[in-house]
């Protein structure tokens, strides 16, 4: 527990001091979505339509972009290679990194999402299960990235390689995200949508260590 | 009684056959070091022993028993020191080494002794980036100091150090030996370390 802590406190300690990685990809949230009102055009009732999809993308893409120094840094500077060594096996390893992560990345996302929504007009009875989906949606996104992130360390120019590999796994939570919030904007209840949403958590976040650990014990090598 | 043994091994690295036909023994309190030209497999070799490449023929035992199969119990019982100093330039030096001492369950004292040792005690409210490649590599090596590791693996650690470090690292070699433990060292430089078994590979290979 003292090892799973020491990692999470480090990771944390690492992306403060380097707050600028965390402000540029809810920066890169702010931007792709204020671009839409402009795309688009400002017809509030098309913007109120589209909101939902317009962010759950945009959380995808912010996300997707933190990945790459999920893993990379440590595995170039040595670290990788000393923790593998530590006394945490390499799936708590990646839970926690990944739980760092999320509260680096995803958290912020998660903040800044319900300002956003209403600059695309999105009502405000959808936001409270925009925010739930998003809570138990972004930690799939982390959890499914590491896998990506794991699977391409060493690899030249992994950042194409692991978009290629992870966002059509987010299609799910994209799918069941964007639901959950158009369903409770129209009345439907989200309850079903945040369901699955959870459903997918669960396994992920069980699966998804024992497979990027995996990985990382093959990048090792 | 802790024996590392290692019986008739070889290493493939890509599709070529680093070294084969190697092997040793090494009790508490001996030394071995790795002598052969650039390539001849002394990284291969120590990164072998860490667990972190299986051999592709031959046996790393451990107390007899072998290294994969021992799993954590063997991971807790080894230091590794390789090219790469694991050094977060961001975060302080003691911060960085706390990171270590925490990762491992070592304590505030054992944290202190190093950062003494290797002399670093003035620098740890210094960010880790604005170290020379001298001071990484030293707090690099303090890392050996924080935990109480049997079996130390060693891959060139006097790179970068001046003539003073490398005795302290020689002091700190000579220390843990006393005490019972081991090292295993790839290294050019004479640590002078007295009565250390050497082990040639690259054109002839064994003992």
């Amino acid at each position: 527990m003292r090892a799973f802590l020491a990692i999470l406190r480090r990771d944390m300690a690492v992306a403060l001091a380097q707050g600028a990685a965390t402000l540029l990809s809810v920066a890169f949230f702010v931007v792709t979505i204020t671009l839409f009102p402009l795309g688009v055009g400002p017809d509030p009732a098309t913007l109120a339509r589209i909101s939902s999809g317009v962010l759950w993308v945009a959380a995808l893409l912010s996300v997707l972009l933190s990945l790459d120094r999920l893993f990379q840094a440590d595995h170039e500077d040595g670290s990788l290679e000393q923790i593998g060594l530590g006394p945490l096996p390499l799936e708590l390893v990646v839970l926690a990194k990944v739980l760092a992560h999320w509260l680096s990345t995803g958290l912020p996302l998660i903040l800044a999402a319900p300002v956003l929504a209403l600059l695309l007009n999105m009502p405000v009875s959808g936001l409270p299960v925009l925010l739930l989906a998003m809570a138990l949606g972004t930690p799939i996104l982390s959890l499914i990235g590491a896998i990506g992130a794991a699977l391409t360390l060493g690899v030249r120019r992994g950042g194409v390689l692991l978009s290629l590999i992870v966002l059509p796994l987010y299609i799910p939570v994209l799918i069941f995200g964007v639901a959950a919030v158009d369903a409770s904007i129209s009345g439907l209840g989200a309850r079903p949508h945040l369901l699955i949403l959870a459903a997918m958590l669960a396994p992920s976040l069980v699966l998804a260590p024992l497979a990027a650990g995996a990985s990382i014990r093959l990048a090792l090598e | 009684m802790m024996v590392l043994e290692a019986r008739d091994l070889a290493c493939l690295r890509g599709d070529r056959v680093v070294f084969e036909h190697v092997g040793f023994r090494l009790g508490p309190g001996e030394v071995l070091l790795l002598e052969g030209p650039n390539g001849s497999g002394k990284s291969s070799l120590l990164r072998l022993l860490a667990g972190f490449l299986t051999p592709l023929a031959g046996r790393l035992l451990w107390q007899e028993r072998d290294i994969a199969e021992e799993g954590e119990a063997y991971r807790r019982t080894i230091a590794y020191v390789g090219h790469l100093d694991a050094v977060k330039p961001m975060l302080s030096v003691e911060a960085n080494l706390r990171f270590w001492a925490d990762l491992h369950g070592a304590t505030g004292q054992a944290l202190e002794r190093a950062l003494d040792f290797f002399e670093l005690a003035e620098l740890r409210e210094l960010p880790a980036r604005l170290l020379s490649a001298g001071q990484r590599r030293r707090l690099n090596l303090s890392r050996l100091l924080v935990r109480e590791a049997r079996l130390w693996l060693l891959d060139e650690p006097s790179v970068s150090l001046d003539r003073h470090s490398v005795a302290l690292l020689g002091e700190a070699m000579e220390a843990h030996r006393a005490g019972g433990g081991m090292i295993v060292a790839a290294t050019h430089l004479d640590l002078g370390l007295a009565g250390a078994a050497r082990l040639r590979l690259g054109g002839e290979t064994g003992t």
